[in-house]
């Protein structure tokens, strides 16, 4: 069976942001840069999989140069080989869903796997909508899955409960955290990384429809104030709750 | 024809709690465009009666896609449905809630309509005619407004974000039954099982009862559910990334990056130092509330009103002095509930 998995390099998350001189992006001065969490769950998931029956995973991301590195890493951790689609892309993830398709088509994988959403824009969109172009089934949200046959059963966490789906193959899914605790690569794994196939092809350069206004960062909260020390200050808690503020 | 189109969800024959305000935010933008709003709810039959309240919020027109096969949700019924209602009517803005249905099934009109999507806005407006998306990006870090080059604008709602407007009249209701074949579909839902007891889910409640490592362990959060249920059925429980890695809580609780990002009306942070990247997920929040024992925790920096000191004592004198004003009547949701 051929996986692969769609990754995104973001900054880290404990990474303070600052915004860059035109008010657009983020300045990049500093910021360390990790395979967006959502995404080591996928990677896991396709791994863990890999650890059971025979599969070929593959890795793909989209971007610049800077992206082999986070390629380096997914190789490191047990993916087979890796895929980077050159491009410049913004915030329209249409666009980029679409040069994923276009190289995806080619590969055919069985089972195409995403992270629930990516650390950075938060967009939550780039899996189901591959999955659409591409007329495969998809799956959000799955906190495990299991492949049985032609068809692969999902538990999908949604509001208030899980949900049971099953899919035919090939399909797509997007992975959330569920027991995906994310392997940490080896040695042997960061040794074996440098000799894996490495690929770069050029994205589909199709419109991107998003205009960006503004990027900035969010009004500071004014300094609130310690109401008191221990129980005795619940009482002014709540009437400062119900008569200041009137949110009881 | 143009206008903007909000397109609801229903559970069960009634609107989901964020109807009102998805509805009442394209009134507003529909308002500045000098267009009108239209409305559009799936499900099975039951939904119909109810549908010209969603006048009250703006709507001028109500369309009802029923089909047995729409009771519940399946994103392949309902692409296959909305498509071409969404497709033919050449709207100005598509809007949908940010909930978990509606982030899944956003994408795929997306990719089906091709234009673009903005996820979970906080903030829409118009400007030169164009509508402009606000939107958290970086888990809260940063606030982002962009637009779409390309009608309709479609974007999910964060409804927690967006007021409810009031006071219009009954809308138009058109209903639609179209033909739909659930064998047709390729996934096929098995089984569904409650796991929350019911409880909004932590992106859309407009109370939060979050805990953090300060608690000590999962056999604690007796006193959070107190406080919880104190608060009423609008509270609902959250979790920091500490204590869900720590396999405390489930993930589907877990507030800030790799969670979720929360603007809930009012935020109880307990036991909850304030990482960076929890700070992020709730800091738009109206009112935040924060119990550590720690005076310098940064929590305290972006709380409204702190305690300091063991919320084992404190948290179950708040549940019951908040029980005791909802039962003097002398509180706000007290009068409305």
């Amino acid at each position: 069976m051929k996986i692969v998995v769609c990754v995104k390099r973001v900054p880290d998350t404990e990474t303070r942001i600052r915004i860059d001189a035109q008010g657009l992006g983020i300045d990049p001065a500093g910021v360390k840069h990790v395979v967006s969490p959502y995404d080591e769950f996928a990677l896991e998931a396709a791994l863990r999989l890999k650890d059971e029956t025979a599969c070929e995973v593959s890795v793909m991301t989209i971007g610049g140069e800077e992206c082999v590195e986070t390629l380096r890493t997914c190789l490191a951790m047990g993916a087979d080989r890796a895929v980077l689609l050159r491009g410049a892309f913004g915030q329209d993830g249409l666009a980029i869903a679409k040069a994923l398709a276009e190289a995806l088509t080619a590969d055919s994988p069985d089972l195409l796997l995403f992270g629930l959403k990516a650390a950075d824009d938060d967009q939550q969109q780039v899996g189901p909508m591959v999955g659409t172009l591409m007329g495969h089934p998809c799956a959000t949200a799955v906190a495990s899955f299991g492949v049985e046959g032609e068809r692969v059963i999902c538990e999908r966490e949604v509001e208030g409960g899980v949900q049971t789906v099953t899919l035919p193959l090939p399909s797509v899914l997007t992975i959330t955290k569920g027991a995906h605790q994310p392997r940490y690569p080896s040695l042997k794994g960061i040794m074996a990384a440098k000799k894996k196939p490495m690929e770069i092809r050029e994205a589909l350069a199709g419109p991107q429809r998003i205009s960006v206004r503004k990027l900035e960062l969010p009004p500071e909260r004014d300094a609130g104030r310690i109401v008191g020390e221990g129980v005795g200050a619940v009482p002014e808690l709540v009437r400062l709750l119900a008569q200041e503020a009137r949110v009881l | 024809m143009s206008g903007v189109l909000a397109i609801v969800e229903e559970h069960g024959g009634s609107f989901a709690r964020s109807a009102g305000a998805v509805v009442s935010a394209a009134a507003m933008v529909a308002s500045n465009l000098d267009t009108r709003v239209e409305a559009i709810v799936l499900g099975d039959s039951g939904v119909q009666e109810r549908a010209a309240s969603l006048g009250t919020f703006g709507a001028r027109k109500v369309t009802v896609v029923t089909h047995p096969v729409l009771a519940s949700y399946h994103p392949d019924g309902y692409l296959e449905a909305l498509e071409p209602l969404v497709g033919d009517g050449e709207y100005d803005a598509v809007l949908l809630a940010a909930s978990d249905q509606g982030k899944d099934l956003a994408p795929r009109l997306a990719a089906r309509l091709d234009v673009p999507l903005l996820q979970e806005a906080t903030g829409l407006s118009v400007d030169g005619g164009r509508v402009i998306v606000t939107r958290p990006v970086y888990a809260g870090k940063a606030v982002l407004s962009a637009t779409s080059d390309v009608a309709p604008l479609l974007a999910t709602l964060r409804a927690s974000a967006f007021t409810e407007l009031g006071g219009g009249s009954p809308a138009e209701v058109e209903v639609i039954t179209p033909s739909l074949d659930a064998e047709a579909w390729p996934m096929r839902i098995v089984s569904h099982r409650s796991t929350g007891e019911g409880l909004p889910d932590v992106s859309e409640a407009s109370v939060i009862v979050s805990g953090g490592r300060g608690l000590g362990g999962p056999e604690h959060w007796g006193v959070m559910e107190e406080l919880r249920r104190a608060l009423g059925p609008e509270a609902t429980l959250g979790a920091s990334r500490a204590v869900v890695d720590a396999g405390w809580r489930p993930h589907s609780e877990q507030v800030g990056q790799t969670g979720k990002t929360v603007s809930p009306r009012l935020y109880f942070a307990v036991g909850i130092s304030g990482a960076v990247q929890h700070l992020a997920g709730m800091r738009t929040a109206g009112t935040i509330v924060a119990i550590n024992k720690d005076p310098d925790a940064p929590i305290f920096k972006v709380a409204d009103y702190g305690v300091v000191g063991d919320a084992f004592e404190i948290v179950p004198r708040l549940a019951e002095e908040i029980r005791s004003l909802k039962e003097s009547g002398a509180s706000d949701s007290g009068r409305s509930a």
